[in-house]
């Protein structure tokens, strides 16, 4: 008789792996990403290209360690999303080697160490990022000014230049890019109007600098909304729900709008936090990391919720302008206590499952 | 909390149901099969019946080896009630009973009566109810029980258990949901012999008297809603609805919800929330075993899937080896690498062990799919935690949390999960992007636990033997040594007695001889006294006085001593006792 071939049920599948999920997130940074080089020049691009190649290359070492399939690892892309989520994290024209260090440390430490996909506590890429932060605060605060009001502008061969030699190939330093037409050396807009603040001025005056445009700082306003474009594109395709990123925005917003309210002059708006920074990004593409998030639905909301007040706790009390790395850890330790509270009803019980025994 | 018997009557009426959590949406591919007419097979050369189809305990035989047999011919007997008789297909010869692969995923053999056509045909004499609304309830479960009948529509529970109702019944629910991608066997059925299933309907309407009757079919199924509409148009309390197509909206809990809002409660029946279920071929089955008084041997089988040239639906013996049902579909052998045949859908179906499986009373498709149209599984990826799993649940489980407790053996947790609610739908496999067999890991782990269970309920029996033994041993013993107490004591207590008695004859033997003495030195010392004898005289006297009442009291202790010494005598033994 003829062996016939078994598997076990079911036999259908919807034929939408885990590499085609991260592909989908990838594609989905893209007009961030265009929208980023349109106003801030090429920087992003050369940092993706080596945050990608350092994540490659090091999760593949580590497969080869481990002894594990290494082609079929790469191929889920899980390594290239989190390279290039910090790619666009960080200063555009940071130097090489800092793109290099924080992603051999998000893929090797933060998510090999712990078992690699699936297994990791924290997000890589922002846990990556904070490492950079503290341990190079003055090249990861860099930014950069939109090209429309920097003084010298950088071509892509400047970029790769200053990438790699702290110059371009004119011979300007980073320190003399960042200076703006109007001869002061640029910040990003959280950055100034949180130094504003702190120096006795009102939030509407700190506005009246050359890099905002009414509300929001110059380029900022274009490239949150390109991020909106690929996050709605997320949730459209199913790749992400709602939950965590609806949440959080809302949260941000909620607590804003109350500290505005409360005092329009020490408080920026809901709007001013909603498109200046990071918040954008943060709530489509770093926080709906499903590895770190939480899982149930309940618990996504509560996720984004919380990470969305920290976000706002941290950038009007604490010490760094912008906040999202930070709430986005906080709240990864928090996951398996949100995940314990909020399990769903199972059908045809009373109770919460695990509860009912 | 759940909506009340008006409330559902309104909402059903204005065709706005409810929903249940999850759900996928599979290509449908009914197409492939549902566009031609249900064909007869001819008469197999060779059957196959196991006498054991549905859930419950198997009947007794009543035919062995070289008997003749007619079609429709009753193979075994019901006796417990859980047993549903199975029955000869054709007329022919029995000419082997024994093991034969099981329609199972395991493929495992089971008692078989094998039949051999003799081409002929021939039923046996028919016993149809002239008129089902004279008949009493019993007379009518009965003979839907000896025509073994048990639900077609998957999960093959005896329905006249099922039908034997006495709880109050709000919603005699009609499954012609047929959710699962690929089989239109329901669909046919539902097309070609709406007239039929109406008939059953009204027989489980007679027997179970429920206020509404609902048939429920999926809205994919535009023709069978159709023929069922106009089947049921003349009764007022049959309503036909359209059910929108979603995966597992045919699961029994998931339906129950989708028209009443109701959950059926954990470890519970559908009828605790006053409904019970029919799948439309399990109706037709009831018509045809009252009115017509035939017993079930055959089903409608989809043949479908890209392996089949020409996929279609058949009325299909229940015995028939796939073998045969391949060679009617013309199984393209060029779109298979490796033959792999699966009985039932693609979402819950299972891959047969041999192409001598016989089809059963749930066998409603044999699905062929060609190597590219529904492709074995790549190796299994981490879990990323993305929760799609739980996303599509349509119980609101935690897959994913599932899965991890299966994976680790932590079966405490997940019973706690509530692993025992899953349906094994197949939804979270279908989306999971690790590619992980969910399912496959919850069975195992069902399968452990009960083995667990299994194995506990065995030792705490043979605990709770151990512990019994144990106690009548003890039992014994203290039994046997307060018999031995007993026995020493009154020993004990015979030995002290004497032992008394011997020392007041030591003591009183002693008493005799002081006083003996005395009264020997008495009349010693007197002898000097001699001169003055009347003083002597009187010294005599009232020493002899003396002397004799010396003697009475030695005598009169003698004889009372028994009784006086007693008390301490027995202080004595006791100590004794003690000491011992």
């Amino acid at each position: 008789m003829t062996m016939l071939s078994l598997s076990s049920s079911p036999h259908h599948h919807n034929r939408r792996d885990i590499g085609q999920v991260m592909r989908l997130v990838c594609y989905a940074t893209i007009p961030g990403i265009l929208a980023n080089v349109w106003f801030f020049g090429f920087g992003i691009l050369i940092q993706v290209v080596l945050a990608v190649i350092t994540a490659l290359v090091t999760e593949g070492v580590i497969m080869e360690l481990r002894k594990k399939k290494t082609e079929r690892v790469l191929k889920d892309y899980s390594a290239v999303l989190a390279a290039l989520l910090l790619a666009i994290s960080i200063p555009p024209l940071a130097p090489w080697w800092v793109i290099v260090i924080g992603t051999f440390f998000s893929i090797a430490v933060v998510k090999q160490l712990y078992g690699g996909l699936g297994y990791n506590m924290f997000n890589p890429a922002m846990a990556g990022y904070v490492m950079l932060l503290i341990s190079f605060p003055m090249q990861m605060t860099s930014w950069l000014p939109p090209l429309s009001i920097a003084e010298q502008s950088h071509s892509l061969w400047d970029a790769i230049h200053t990438i790699f030699t702290g110059f371009t190939s004119t011979g300007f330093s980073v320190e003399q890019l960042k200076v703006g037409v109007d001869g002061t050396t640029m910040a990003t807009p959280l950055d100034e109007v949180k130094t504003a603040l702190l120096q006795g001025y009102t939030v509407t005056e700190a506005k009246s600098h050359i890099m905002f445009d009414g509300n929001y700082g110059k380029g900022w306003l274009w490239v949150a909304m390109a991020y909106l474009l690929g996050g709605l594109f997320l949730i459209k395709t199913k790749v992400i729900n709602w939950h965590i990123p609806g949440s959080m925005l809302a949260s941000a917003a909620l607590l804003s709008l109350f500290l505005f309210l409360l005092d329009g002059d020490q408080y920026a708006s809901p709007l001013f936090h909603l498109f200046n920074g990071s918040l954008i990004v943060g709530a489509f593409f770093i926080a709906t990391d499903p590895v770190s998030a939480s899982t149930t639905s309940k618990g996504r909301i509560i996720f984004g919720a919380a990470i969305g007040l920290w976000v706002i706790i941290i950038r009007n009390w604490g010490g760094y302008p912008d906040a999202i790395a930070f709430a986005v850890l906080i709240m990864n330790m928090a996951v398996p206590l949100i995940d314990y509270y909020t399990q769903p009803r199972t059908y045809g019980h009373k109770t919460k499952a695990s509860k009912d025994s | 909390m759940f909506a009340n018997y008006d409330k559902i009557i309104e909402r059903i009426s204005l065709n706005q149901l409810w929903d249940f959590p999850g759900g996928v949406h599979p290509p449908q591919q009914k197409t492939l099969s549902n566009q031609a007419s249900i064909e007869h097979l001819q008469v197999e050369k060779t059957y196959y019946v196991p006498v054991k189809q549905h859930i419950g305990l198997e009947g007794k035989l009543l035919v062995s080896e070289g008997d003749k047999v007619l079609k429709g011919q009753t193979l075994t007997t019901s006796e417990a009630p859980f047993s549903v008789p199975v029955h000869a297909p054709t007329s022919g010869t029995v000419t082997k009973i024994a093991n034969h692969v099981s329609a199972h995923p395991s493929g495992i053999p089971e008692l078989t009566v094998i039949i051999d056509a003799d081409g002929q045909d021939t039923w046996i004499e028919l016993d149809p109810v002239p008129d089902y609304a004279k008949a009493s309830k019993s007379e009518l479960i009965e003979r839907i029980c000896d025509a073994g009948i048990s639900g077609m529509g998957g999960a093959g529970f005896p329905t006249h258990i099922k039908t034997n109702n006495s709880k109050p019944l709000e919603f005699l629910i009609i499954n012609g949901i047929e959710c699962e991608p690929y089989i239109s066997s329901d669909d046919r059925l539902m097309r070609e012999h709406a007239w039929q299933i109406r008939q059953g309907i009204d027989i489980l309407v007679h027997i179970l008297q429920p206020k509404q009757v609902i048939v429920a079919v999926e809205d994919n199924k535009p023709e069978a809603l159709e023929t069922m509409s106009i089947a049921c148009q003349q009764k007022i309390n049959y309503q036909v609805v359209s059910v929108p197509t979603k995966y597992p909206a045919g699961g029994e809990k998931q339906l129950i919800q989708v028209l009443t809002s109701r959950e059926v409660p954990a470890n519970g029946l559908p009828i605790d929330v006053a409904c019970i279920m029919y799948n439309v071929a399990t109706c037709y089955a009831i018509a045809d075993a009252i009115v017509e008084g035939k017993p079930l041997i055959e089903r409608v089988v989809t043949l479908t899937g890209q392996g089949f040239k020409s996929p279609k639906n058949v009325w299909a013996r229940l015995g028939t080896p796939i073998q045969s049902l391949l060679i009617y579909g013309d199984y393209d052998e060029s779109q298979q690498s490796s033959p792999r045949f699966i009985m039932g859908g693609p979402m819950m179906g299972f891959t047969m062990t041999s192409v001598l499986t016989p089809i059963v009373k749930i066998s409603n498709c044999i699905l062929v799919p060609a190597d590219d149209e529904l492709p074995n599984p790549e190796d299994e990826r981490a879990c990323i935690r993305c929760s799609a799993c739980s996303d599509v649940c349509p119980a609101s489980l935690l897959p994913q949390q599932l899965f991890w407790y299966s994976k680790a053996k932590e079966l405490e947790k997940a019973e706690e999960y509530n692993l025992f609610d899953c349906i094994e739908c197949g939804a979270c496999a279908y989306v999971c992007p690790s590619e992980i067999p969910l399912v496959h890991y919850y069975r195992q782990a069902k399968a452990d636990i009960r083995n667990q269970k299994e194995e506990k309920e065995k030792s705490d029996k043979a605990k709770i033997r151990f512990e019994a033994r144990k106690a009548r041993l003890l039992k014994e013993k203290e039994h046997r040594e307060e018999k031995h107490r007993l026995a020493a004591e009154a020993r004990k207590a015979s030995l002290s007695t004497d032992g008394g008695g011997a020392k007041d004859k030591i003591a009183a033997a002693l008493a005799r001889a002081k006083a003996k003495k005395e009264a020997f030195a008495k009349q010693a010392s007197n002898a000097p006294h001699m001169t003055d004898s009347a003083e002597s005289e009187k010294t005599k006297a009232v020493s002899v006085s003396e002397i004799s009442t010396e003697v009475a009291v030695s005598q009169t202790a003698q004889g009372a001593s028994p009784a006086k010494d007693g008390p301490e005598d027995d202080t004595a033994a006791n100590k004794e006792t003690t000491e011992l």
